[in-house]
């Protein structure tokens, strides 16, 4: 039976057009995938589904949710559509929630809301959903308030309000890509029994093709507020019609060409390292206890070597990296580069320090605004005796920036007229200029879309060829440590578990914790792939 | 949260005793004799030694020290030189003015601030909201005792609805009291609300734009109602800082609009003490002044934490 049908929706906003002409159908109890990258409107779609679009937009065309056009009614009978009749969950769970409320209020809202059950009722049902969605009384009681709870709880509890009401049609919007492999994979699976059990459609936005491949029973591809293709998932991926499906595809398994070069000299070397915290003191009477973030770790990252290194947010993987750096002071343990002694935490000698550079996740926050590309660029001089001056300096700027595949007029213009795709390349153009021998990667792709992802990583590959990089590559993501590292490690609770050839560790984990890790991440089948 | 309220008031008993210290020690630095500095050029030796005996000036500065906080502690503030009546008693009559004044003032300045700053962020870009911005803009250029003067000009000389000045005493009735003390305390409150009205609406746009007011209207909230059951709580975190600060502002800010109603307040006196180089009652009046600022912290940081429960764990 068809839940939902969308035809011809278009909208746009203050002018400009953001969706052209959108037309899908969907049943009930089915799920239905739309995936496309960044700005191909598939967050507006969930959007003016629910008549939350920004100001200024304006829509046209219609979407029937069991023959009534959502479209067309007042923002008053708009109210009691949504969180009833339609539920939706957001990317973000850490801000989801409201911060000074309870999550047992937050999920009775919805019934007080809908005139579903009164206040002490209300309660009792969100106790039964809380329980549906995983979270038990004895560790969830209804009083506790989000900041205690993780960003995987805190989605759980996002997805318990939205289908308090047990609405027919909930949407997902990009619900898992804030959270770690193996918990994404619980609440994709929460996902597919609630459809399963509670009778209802599921909208799954996504980027990910691997997600939309597993859950999916037909999927929309969507580009520049278009859809491109759509049908059954199975067919979608095997035939690929259009070039964009295609594209999306080999981006998101992309290869890079490297060559590898290891050469046996050790660059990095990490003896016993230990990392500890003093946590916030819980009694002012109390001495503060410690927190061990990286436990005893050592490794070798030799000349010109691509080294990974994975694990789930607050492994320690961000502290590790600051210590390499040479940003914070170490317990225990030493850090050699170049067979120099690392000083973390002290004044590190600039010639040291020129040595290796970093990236980092977010090509938006890492800049300052008010400096033009060139001087952003060539900060990293700073550390040299004789930094270049006049001609020269011009000259190292338009070079790395050629480097980079950009051109030698962006020297001149701000941060905010470049792309996220761009900006990350400035931030390699920065890290390049001063010709370190090691480039430290901290997520450095993991916000970039997966065709710039594929051009940015084919950078990498480039530029380590061309000027014997090695990289050190921190991600979560095993599927891009796989396709771009020689070695991996992975890294659990402060420790590194496991490591070796990448090849070898990917298709034969000998650790629980990597075997896990790996069964988590979701794959494109492999048929397809070619 | 019992845990919270210790350790700020441990906070607080430090900052008293810092502050204690830097006012002691800034009277204790002004170049020269407290005692020849209080009586000019042109007093007798003998009447400066006299007046040294009688500021205890002549023991050790520890001992000054101690005798000076321990003295306040029992409400014993030393004995004003150009009054010669004890400070306390100088403190306690003034206090019963300023202190309601400022609690006055800021009574009204929040009634303004709070429903106007709500209107503004609710209709964004609206006539209403533009219109709220340019006056509130404007009620912030004024300077307060020009204003007073305006005030004064309309309700009391034309009008002849409020007195011009002067403050009759508590024991002549409640309500003549706050009568005259209205019209100063508008002066003082409309800047204030001006401010805290602009800082309410952008503080309630900041929380509209936050995720978890997305996904209150997600679940079937409407503007409004997202506003009030989720906006609004979160964003008085913002507000209440600054509200404690002008609580503070208006207890030792209001030395000018005293002066321009003849209100024998804190302000009034602080000043008659700094023009006569009355040492001990400056130096008594802004320990007070002190003391009311560290407490209203005090009371606003616990108010913090029973408003944000992520605080209450610290």
């Amino acid at each position: 039976m068809k839940l939902l049908e969308v035809q011809d929706l278009s909208v746009s906003i203050h002018g400009t057009e953001i969706l052209d002409n959108v037309s899908f159908n969907i049943n009930e109890s089915e799920i239905y995938g739309i995936v496309g990258e960044s700005g191909s409107g598939k967050s507006m779609t969930a959007l003016s589904l629910m008549g939350l679009l920004p100001n200024g937009s304006k829509s046209t065309g219609s979407a029937s949710l069991s023959n009534t056009n959502l479209l067309k009614l007042s923002e008053e009978k708009m109210c009691s559509y949504r969180g009833n009749a339609i539920g939706m969950i957001f990317q973000e769970p850490m801000t989801a929630l409201n911060p000074v409320q309870t999550i047992g209020k937050q999920v009775a809202e919805t019934l007080i809301i809908h005139g579903q059950a009164k206040k002490k009722e209300a309660l009792e049902i969100a106790r039964e959903k809380l329980n549906r969605v995983g979270l038990f009384e004895e560790q969830f009681p209804l009083d506790k308030y989000p900041h205690e709870l993780s960003g995987g709880q805190r989605q759980r509890v996002a997805i318990a309000m939205a289908i308090a009401m047990r609405p027919k049609l909930l949407i997902a919007d990009e619900p898992t890509t804030a959270l770690d492999v193996t918990t994404q994979s619980q609440i994709l699976n929460l996902l597919k029994s609630l459809v399963e059990e509670e009778s209802m459609a599921l909208i799954l936005i996504t980027h990910d093709l691997a997600v939309i491949s597993g859950l999916a029973n037909k999927v929309a591809v969507m580009q520049k507020g278009k859809i491109v293709e759509k049908g059954k998932t199975n067919k979608i991926f095997k035939e690929m019609k259009h070039p964009y499906t295609k594209q999306l595809f080999s981006a998101s398994n992309h290869v890079p060409e490297r060559n590898t070069m290891a050469e046996e000299t050790p660059l990095l070397e990490l003896n016993h390292v230990i990392r500890k915290y003093k946590l916030p003191r819980e009694n002012i009477f109390k001495a503060p206890q410690t927190f061990t973030a990286v436990n005893n770790v050592s490794f070798i990252l030799k000349k010109g070597e691509n080294l990974g290194l994975v694990g789930e947010s607050g492994c320690g993987k961000s502290t590790l990296t600051r210590a390499i750096l040479g940003l914070d002071e170490l317990q225990s343990g030493e850090i050699f580069l170049e067979g120099h002694h690392v000083n973390a935490g002290k004044k590190l000698d600039s010639s040291l320090r020129r040595k290796m550079q970093v990236v980092f996740q977010d090509p938006f926050g890492s800049f300052n605004p008010r400096h033009k590309v060139g001087r952003l660029i060539s900060e990293p001089f700073y550390l040299i005796e004789d930094r270049p001056t006049g001609d020269l300096l011009k000259n190292a700027i338009n070079q790395a920036l050629v480097d980079v595949g950009l051109n030698a007029e962006d020297a001149e213009k701000y941060i905010h007229e470049f792309s996220g795709g761009q900006r990350q390349r400035i931030a390699i153009a920065r890290a390049l200029i001063i010709k370190p021998s090691l480039i430290v990667l901290d997520e450095a792709v993991s916000a970039l879309d997966v065709s710039i992802r594929a051009q940015v990583l084919d950078l990498l590959a480039e530029l380590s060829n061309k000027f014997e990089l090695s990289y050190l590559f921190i991600s979560h993501d095993l599927s891009v440590v796989r396709n771009i590292t020689d070695r991996v490690m992975v890294m659990k609770a402060g420790s590194i578990v496991e490591s070796g050839d990448t090849q070898k560790v990917f298709e034969n984990p000998t650790h629980p914790y990597t075997k896990e890790l790996i069964a988590a991440t979701p794959r494109l089948p492999e048929n397809l792939t070619t | 949260m019992l845990q919270f309220a210790l350790t700020r008031f441990i906070s607080l008993s430090l900052s008293l005793i810092a502050a204690s210290v830097v006012i002691f020690a800034v009277i204790e630095i002004i170049p020269g004799d407290p005692a020849s500095f209080m009586l000019g050029i042109n007093a007798q030796p003998d009447t400066i030694a006299a007046l040294r005996e009688q500021l205890g000036l002549n023991g050790s500065l520890l001992s000054r020290y101690v005798n000076w906080v321990s003295g306040m502690l029992v409400g014993d503030f030393g004995i004003s030189y150009t009054y010669k009546v004890p400070v306390s008693e100088l403190i306690l009559a003034r206090v019963w003015i300023s202190l309601p004044l400022a609690v006055y003032a800021l009574a009204i300045s929040t009634l303004i601030a709070f429903p106007v700053g709500l209107i503004a962020a609710a209709k964004r870009g609206k006539t209403i909201d533009i219109t709220i911005m340019g006056t509130t803009q404007l009620g912030i250029a004024i300077p307060n005792f020009w204003f007073a003067m305006i005030l004064v000009l309309i309700f009391a000389i034309n009008l002849r609805w409020f007195s011009a000045g002067g403050f009759p005493g508590w024991e002549e009735g409640f309500l003549l009291s706050i009568k005259s003390l209205t019209l100063p305390a508008i002066a003082l409150a409309l800047p204030q609300a001006s401010i805290l009205a602009r800082i309410m609406r952008s503080s309630i746009l900041d929380t509209l734009d936050q995720d978890y007011v997305r996904t209150a209207r997600a679940k079937g909230l409407s503007q409004r109602q997202a506003i009030w059951r989720h906006a609004l709580k979160n964003a008085l975190i913002p507000v209440l800082t600054i509200i404690g600060m002008q609580f503070s502002f208006l207890m030792a800010g209001a030395i000018i609009i005293e002066n321009v109603f003849f209100l024998p307040g804190l302000g009034r006196l602080i000043f008659q003490g700094i023009t006569q180089r009355d040492l001990i009652v400056v130096e008594s009046v802004v320990m007070l002044l002190v003391f009311a600022v560290i407490i209203v912290t005090f009371i606003v940081d616990l108010t913090y934490a029973a408003v944000d429960p992520r605080l209450r764990k610290r």
